[in-house]
């Protein structure tokens, strides 16, 4: 057995989270190892961005744990908390209610910095390297998020989580706003900064074909809890699990002869005559 | 629904309870001196406490609150201090006067900033700029001002209004009619100017709705989408706007009715100010305040009418 | 801490970046422009009054009074015989002064109490509520005149008074808004960075409270100062101290000899409450930016759309559409063309998928044909043929007739797009007593019909409720009933499955291909989505700015597309991206090394 394989960076187990009466997680299990992606992929309301809340601590837990690094962190308070930022970040769906229109995009960068108490000068060099990593022009510091696009704003949003060089960025949705064209070279984007500094991705989306794009392992959720987990392969490409198998089925593949055989297939299963 | 009405209920009498002990407590503290200021500066001490002790106002001020209340219900507000009329029958013979004028006056500003916002609303382009530069003029002035202008213009220039003074409807309708057109118009002018923008903004936002497009879409004639859904969707937003009015009039009525003499409740609420008649104070505000809270329940229950969202939660 | 100055340093800036552009669109508005201009004239006279103002406040000449306008007094003598214009500048200070400490209360208390309930919630959210509607039902003007009896003529104290009455406009006003900025994901991502609830308050929050607060209190201060003469006109002012209010209790005492005193007063109230309605406004539009498009009426887009060029259309499509642009007329007058030169037909029985990535302009070219363009928005050249009618030539009262019966339409969003006051079945039954004619019960059985068609378990349950208590595909399926109602030929369908899961989008696409062959239906399927393209569409037209690119059989783009950008498109989609490598096993950082490791 190897002893590497045993240190989880993220261990999440039985985790049991309540919106007043509603149970959105029910004892929810899954590990995560250092430089690796977890995709969840569920539908509205399957509790999958709850289980990500929970991880960053803007959702309370009810029970069940969180370890990072071995040590519990699902009931940490406002110092621990931040504390732990330094190593948890977090890249959200929308890029244009996830930064502050107000703020010019050099702000939005440094604010991360501002807690750890970075210098001014370190700080605007760091704004730099951000903006580089993520391919922004530098002079993108001293524009508003609203002179940018969709995309642009995302990779914003991911300079961010970025910037104080963190072990696990939970990614909410990160590229489901996006059109098709920019969707695909955000993804490479997260894919390139994971292979060149190790930085693990809870990364939660709805469409199968963009978790399995990006992820090691996938995890399916559905009604608060998880249905299959497994390597991205097989669970994107031979689903064991019904609901899994008709969430595969249900999504159209963009090629009219294929998608003409995979509805048959949908069809057939559901127990419906093809039309 | 029946529960709704239950708690927006309650919750009105919870609010007219405080507003009783925070006005009775305030108003009563400095009560003590009362005595002496009614008796004069001669009374003696033993004619002070005497007097005190008819007034009650030698008890604690719970239990002075408590009597109070006690009667208050029963529709006893105690008398005047300084002319032994009961209160009630002050109030009685004055509400009917500021009522007329404001309860007229709502109305005529309802059907016209209705009318007016939504034709803003619905036509835009210049009609609209016209609106909305009409409003702000209309809003600036004071409406007691406008109320001197037009006693002013019409009244002692022309001579087509009387200047002052109130005919009750039962004595004579036309009489009436000319009494309160002057102030109805003065309060009409304010109200409309103010309440028809924000109708004409209530329904410009409703009409951007997705809604609205998709029964467009689906061949419904214009004059339905927009009197059918987008009036009443924008309906909660003018009735809360008209309701604020309406309580803006019931206190601007003070200044109304002096405009024009008027023999209503602001007056008497001037004169007993003026006098230190407590008891008819406290009459009058809590008379004012029930108003208030009447308007806020009815508020309540049309805009649960309206929005089953309101209705069935 | 070097933290504390950077923060000095940055701040300052992005306040004052924000602020310039509001500013500039600020002295753009000729009429705040020039309210700003007038209001500060007002100020500026108040406080220089002594020197502006031809003689003193309570100087009198007893052979002025009442005297009209003339030389020595221009604006005549008042009821005591003082001069009216020194009296109408000097009145500014104690107006002016006296309706600002109402606004700097109601501010001040309104605005850190809302703050604390918007942001901690809790009890003292409750509480403040609570207390904000108390004091809001109280009828203020007569608390006022009932306070007299406790204070005397003490304007100071009363406007006190005033502002604490006033403070729950700006508590509900800022309570609402820290509420709505709370929830928003970039304090999400301010909390997960680890910032304190004080610089998120004064970093994120006051920046977006700030403007509306100031908006506000020119509107409270117009109102303070109504109210305040009001106060002084009814006679409990401070008689020693000439106001505006006092100097209408003047011209009221005297309105048989001397009605001059009338207008000076009042106008001057007037003309100072207008301004700040007018700056209030004019920083309104400013802050909501480039949103504020003048809107040209209505008339101009039928003159336009009637000019369009005839062109002999295809007398077999069902739908032509022929070298149709749309555009967007802009403050300046100028157009902003958002659909150029666009053609494509459409045959009875079959779906055009009309694909492209946001901005393309596949929905505007979708709802021109309904000619249901957002309010600026006109067709500005090219046609429209239905079954060979030009449709640019109906009346708008034509085209009513078409929209329902002729073509029907499927929305995006299913739950903003039902009336949210009427019950399902009430919306379903309307279009078809009003447009399709039928009777009460008739129209009753067809929508339950209709409701079961499309797929709906429990008819009649749905018929009976309203939409917030539906979910969203069964609000997608009310929609499509809807859409069918009235037996159209052709079906718009902008992004219908959108906002759906995956699951669900299975089965409206499938409803979707059931119907379009049991009626015989044209359908244009308005999409992003590939695969909803491969899954129902005959033919496809890709989109690019505002322009078809590629159009042509399904089969044939999937396989051989022609057009660069089509080809860049289906290379972006994920469905055949290749998986990733295993992971390679690696030890975690035991301790970050922070960002200048």
């Amino acid at each position: 057995m190897s002893t590497i394989a045993t240190t989880n960076l993220l261990e999440v187990d039985e985790l049991t989270v309540h919106y007043g009466k509603f149970q959105a997680l029910k004892g929810v299990s899954v590990t995560l190892a250092p430089g690796e992606t977890l995709g969840l992929v569920g539908e509205s309301g399957s509790g999958k961005s709850t289980l990500g809340r929970a991880v960053l601590g803007l959702a309370e837990v009810s029970s069940g744990s969180i370890r990072y690094l071995g040590r519990e962190i699902s009931r940490l308070d406002r110092a621990g908390r931040r504390a732990l930022s330094r190593e948890i970040q977090v890249v959200f769906q929308d890029p244009y209610t996830s930064l502050n229109a107000m703020l010019s995009v050099g702000d939005i960068l440094v604010e991360p910095l501002l807690v750890q108490g970075t210098n001014g000068a370190k700080a605007r060099e760091r704004v730099q390297e951000l903006l580089d990593q993520v391919r922004l022009p530098s002079d993108a510091a001293t524009r508003l998020p609203r002179e940018f696009s969709g995309g642009q704003r995302q990779r914003i949003a991911i300079a961010r989580a970025l910037a104080i060089n963190p072990q696990l960025i939970v990614c909410d949705e990160p590229v489901s706003a996006l059109d098709l064209s920019t969707q695909a070279r955000v993804i490479d984007l997260f894919i390139e900064i994971q292979e060149r500094t190790g930085v693990a991705y809870l990364f939660i989306s709805h469409d199968l074909a963009v978790v399995r794009a990006i992820s090691h392992r996938v995890a399916v959720m559905s009604g608060g809890k998880i249905v299959e987990q497994g390597p991205a392969d097989q669970v994107t490409s031979a689903p064991k699990d019904d609901y899994t198998r008709r969430l595969l089925m249900a999504a159209p593949v963009p090629d009219p002869i294929a998608q003409a055989e995979r509805r048959r297939a949908r069809l057939a299963q559901a127990g419906k005559v093809p039309a | 629904m029946t529960g709704y009405v239950i708690q927006r209920f309650a919750s009105a009498m919870l609010l007219l309870l405080t507003i009783t002990a925070v006005a009775y407590g305030l108003i009563y503290s400095g009560g003590a001196e009362v005595s002496r200021s009614i008796l004069g500066e001669l009374a003696t001490d033993e004619q002070v406490a005497a007097k005190n002790v008819e007034l009650g106002l030698d008890q604690p001020l719970p239990i002075q609150y408590g009597n109070w209340l006690a009667n208050a219900v029963r529709g006893d507000l105690g008398r005047s201090w300084f002319s032994a009329e009961r209160v009630s029958d002050a109030i009685a013979s004055r509400l009917g006067v500021t009522l007329s004028i404001v309860s007229v006056a709502i109305l005529i500003c309802t059907v016209i900033s209705v009318a007016l916002g939504a034709f803003a609303a619905v036509r835009r382009g210049w009609w609209d700029r016209a609106v909305q530069i009409v409003s702000v003029i209309g809003e600036a002035l004071p409406n007691f001002w406008v109320g001197l202008l037009l006693v002013a213009t019409f009244a002692i220039s022309l001579r087509l209004f009387p200047a002052t003074g109130f005919v009750p409807l039962n004595r004579s309708p036309l009489g009436w009619l000319s009494s309160i057109t002057l102030p109805v118009t003065a309060l009409v002018i304010g109200g409309v100017a103010s309440a028809a923008a924000q109708v004409r903004g209530a329904l410009i936002d409703v009409l951007s709705r997705d809604y609205i497009r998709t029964l467009r879409a689906r061949g419904l004639p214009e004059n339905r989408v927009i009197l059918r859904h987008a009036l009443r969707n924008a309906a909660p937003a003018a009735i809360t706007v008209l309701s604020l009015q309406f309580i803006g009039m019931i206190g601007g009525a003070v200044m109304i009715e002096k405009v024009f003499a008027l023999p209503g409740m602001g007056t008497l609420a001037i004169d007993a100010t003026v006098r230190g008649d407590i008891p008819v104070i406290m009459g009058v505000l809590i008379t004012m305040a029930l108003i208030v809270v009447v308007v806020n329940l009815f508020v309540d229950l049309a805009n649960a009418w309206i929005n089953p969202k309101a209705r069935l939660a | 801490m070097s933290t504390v100055d950077l923060e000095a340093v940055t701040t300052p800036a992005v306040a004052t970046r924000q602020g310039r552009a509001v500013l500039r669109r600020f002295l753009r508005n000729p009429l705040a422009v020039i309210a700003s201009l007038v209001f500060l004239a007002i100020v500026l006279s108040a406080v220089f009054a002594l020197w502006l103002a031809p003689y003193g406040a309570n100087f009198t000449k007893l052979a002025l009074v009442t005297a009209p306008p003339g030389e020595e007094f221009l604006l005549g003598g008042d009821g005591a015989g003082r001069d009216v214009l020194s009296r109408l500048i000097y009145a500014g200070q104690l107006t002016l002064a006296g309706s600002f400490l109402t606004v700097l209360v109601a501010a001040g208390l309104g605005v850190s109490t809302g703050l604390i309930a918007g942001y901690f919630g809790g009890w003292f959210d409750r509480f403040g509520g609570w207390m904000a509607n108390f004091l809001i039902v109280l009828p203020g003007t007569i608390v006022l005149v009932a306070m007299f009896t406790l204070i005397g003529p003490n304007i100071i104290i009363t406007m006190v008074v005033l502002g604490v009455l006033i403070a729950p406009n700006f508590f509900r006003l800022v309570r609402n808004l820290v509420i709505s900025v709370r929830n928003e994901l970039y304090v999400d991502a301010a909390r997960v960075s680890g910032l304190s609830d004080g610089r998120i308050i004064s970093r994120h929050i006051l920046s977006v409270v700030r403007a509306p607060i100031i908006i506000m209190a020119a509107s409270v201060w117009g109102i303070a100062i109504v109210v305040q003469a009001g106060l002084e006109f009814i006679g409990l002012g401070d008689p020693t101290t000439p106001t505006w209010g006092s100097m209408l209790l003047d011209a009221y005492n005297n309105i048989y000899i001397g009605r001059h005193l009338l207008l000076p007063p009042g106008l001057m109230i007037g003309l100072t409450v207008g301004a700040l309605i007018l700056i209030g406004n004019g920083l309104r539009d400013a802050l909501n930016g480039e949103e504020a498009i003048m809107v040209a009426p209505r008339q101009r887009v039928k003159d336009t759309a009637r000019a369009a060029v005839a062109v002999p259309s295809v007398p077999e499509a069902l739908l032509e559409v022929h070298g149709l642009s749309v555009g967007y007329a802009g403050r300046d007058g100028s157009t902003k063309t958002v659909v150029r030169s666009v053609g494509f037909t459409i045959a009875r029985g079959e779906i055009l998928g009309l694909v492209g990535e946001s901005g393309s302009g596949k929905t505007q070219t979708a709802l021109s044909v309904l000619r249901l363009l957002p309010e600026g928005g006109m067709v500005t050249g090219g046609g429209i043929w239905l079954e060979g009618q030009n449709l640019a030539g109906f009346s708008d009262a034509q085209m009513q007739a078409i929209r329902g019966r002729r073509i029907g339409y499927i929305p995006q969003e299913p739950m903003s797009n039902l009336d949210p006051l009427f019950r399902v079945g009430s919306q379903l039954c309307e279009p078809l007593q009003v447009v399709g004619g039928l009777s009460r019960q008739e129209a009753r059985d067809k929508a339950l019909a209709l409701l079961e068609r499309v797929g709906i378990a429990d008819p009649h349950r749905v018929f009976m409720s309203y939409p917030h208590q539906i979910s969203g595909g069964m609000a997608q399926r009310v929609l499509i009933a809807g859409a069918l109602s009235c037996d159209p030929d052709l079906l718009i369908a902008d992004e219908p499955t959108t906002a759906l899961d995956v699951t669900v989008q299975a089965e409206i696409l499938d409803l979707i291909r059931d119907l379009q062959a049991e009626r015989n239906l044209g359908v244009l399927m308005v999409t992003h989505n590939f695969g909803v393209v491969a899954d129902l569409c005959d033919r496809v037209a890709v989109m690019r700015g505002g322009e078809i690119v590629e159009l042509g059989p399904v089969n044939d783009i999937f396989a051989r597309p022609q057009h660069d950008y089509t080809r860049t498109l289906l290379a972006s989609t994920l469905e055949d991206a290749p998986v990733r490598p295993p992971l390679v096993p690696r030890p975690p950082r035991q301790q970050s090394a922070g960002a200048e490791a």
